[in-house]
């Protein structure tokens, strides 16, 4: 499916990140690995630290505190915006949406939309379709999106297979109207006959939370989760990625009639250093282009990954220059997602720890 | 350069790879050592292997590598 918008742009991106940081190497005792195969595992996968939350700290806090620190320093008026758009799988709540949590803590006005969208590791691009669509009506004049997660808490910390690679993390981008008539591409496919790839089984009204659920078992490869915790399907969702990704992006480039070189950057969603590198060699994209060092610094957040890997290295670019940027998020459902589209000059783009 | 056998001990030292024609079912390879024989093999052969030949089917035994290998390597 493809999408077309113009006259509409990003303005601003913060990234917020928990101050707490765990080590790969401090943690490796969990696992039921020998030590030496799991430090060859660090230097391929580009596993190093991520950044969790600290205690039973909720999506809403992390969106809360971004949304303050954009209130406090004049980035963002409390008043001035229509739509609040919440991307999470790890919502406070079943219901009410978490999207009603974070304007009612911060008093935001009545005269809202208010919607929450489950999606995990596309859910940056959609979020962005999501808004753009929104911005047709002229009551929205600015939409803010932000995408959170906090799924170490759904994680074992007894899983090498997901736990080293898993990263808390929330992302506010202000979405508004633009002078610029650039055509902003993008393209979506969507797979539900996929959807056990990437899950957490129990917790739902399918298979509610027991103590049967909350027992850990081995998966087969020595790593140990429950029913509630998150299941990742290694090698299936690296071949989805391998298979997948290449072909939506050509498409979206003859769509758009760019070649790879008219790119600056191809700032994709962040599962490992290994994943993205592939697909960079299969896409003839120099790694330069294509950076993958959001695991190893802040862990996999992710919806929140692209932003990151923004606010990460193009930070200070971004607050001068425009670039030219392919958006790529996949995973969870399985969806896969892209977008092209002019970045910046924004007039925020910073990162801030949650303490 | 290092031979598929060395690469595959210094992997998983523990195992005998002479002994097993299917590396994965007899549990001596898992998914994340293949993906780390992937990335020694790369750096070994100075190839690229593509993503979507990372399957189970071309690291089941020797043999399979080394066809692998061959549609790499052939000039």
């Amino acid at each position: 499916m493809n999408f077309q918008f113009t006259h509409r742009k990003i303005s601003g991106l913060l990234g917020i990140v928990p101050a707490n940081a765990r080590s790969f190497v401090d943690e490796m005792a969990n696992f039921q690995f020998p030590l030496q195969r799991s430090l060859k595992l660090k230097e391929v996968m580009g596993y190093d630290q991520h950044r969790i939350v600290d205690g039973p700290i909720c999506a809403s806090d992390l969106a809360c505190f971004g949304m303050e620190h954009l209130f406090r320093n004049g980035l963002l008026g409390r008043d001035n915006f229509d739509a609040l758009l919440v991307v999470t799988q790890s919502p406070d709540y079943f219901m009410p949406p978490t999207s009603s949590v974070i304007q009612g803590r911060l008093a935001l006005k009545h005269d809202m939309f208010c919607m929450d969208i489950n999606q995990g590791c596309a859910g940056f691009v959609i979020g962005l379709i999501e808004a753009f669509m929104l911005l047709e009506q002229p009551s929205i004049r600015k939409v803010v999106l932000i995408n959170v997660d906090v799924l170490s808490r759904k994680v074992s910390p007894k899983d090498r297979n997901s736990y080293p690679l898993i990263g808390d993390a929330a992302a506010i981008a202000v979405v508004e109207r633009s002078a610029d008539a650039t055509p902003i591409h993008a393209n979506l496919k969507m797979d539900g006959a996929r959807r056990e790839a990437l899950m957490i089984p129990a917790g739902g009204f399918r298979e509610p939370s027991s103590p049967e659920t909350a027992a850990l078992e081995d998966d087969g490869e020595n790593n140990l989760r429950a029913r509630d915790n998150l299941r990742m399907d290694g090698s299936a969702v690296f071949n989805f990625v391998q298979v997948e990704v290449p072909p939506m992006i050509e498409a979206l480039l003859e769509t758009a009639q760019w070649r790879v070189e008219d790119v600056d950057y191809f700032l994709f969603h962040q599962p490992n250093r290994f994943m993205l590198q592939k697909l960079a060699d299969r896409m003839k994209v120099p790694y330069e282009k294509m950076p993958s060092n959001v695991v190893e610094h802040y862990g996999n957040s992710s919806g929140v990954t692209i932003p990151m890997v923004i606010v990460h290295n193009l930070r200070e670019q971004l607050s001068r220059t425009a670039v030219r940027a392919c958006l790529a998020g996949f995973g969870v459902g399985l969806t896969w997602t892209s977008m092209l589209l002019p970045l910046g000059p924004l007039d925020f783009c910073d990162l801030v720890e949650f303490p | 350069m290092k031979t598929i056998d060395e690469v595959l001990k210094s992997i998983r030292p523990e195992f005998d790879f002479t002994a097993s024609g299917d590396f994965i079912a007899d549990g001596m390879l898992d998914s994340f050592d293949v993906v780390t024989l992937v990335s020694e093999l790369d750096r070994n052969y100075g190839i690229s292997i593509a993503g979507i030949d990372i399957v189970p089917e071309n690291f089941r035994n020797k043999s399979a590598i080394e066809s692998l290998l061959a549609r790499y390597t052939r000039p």
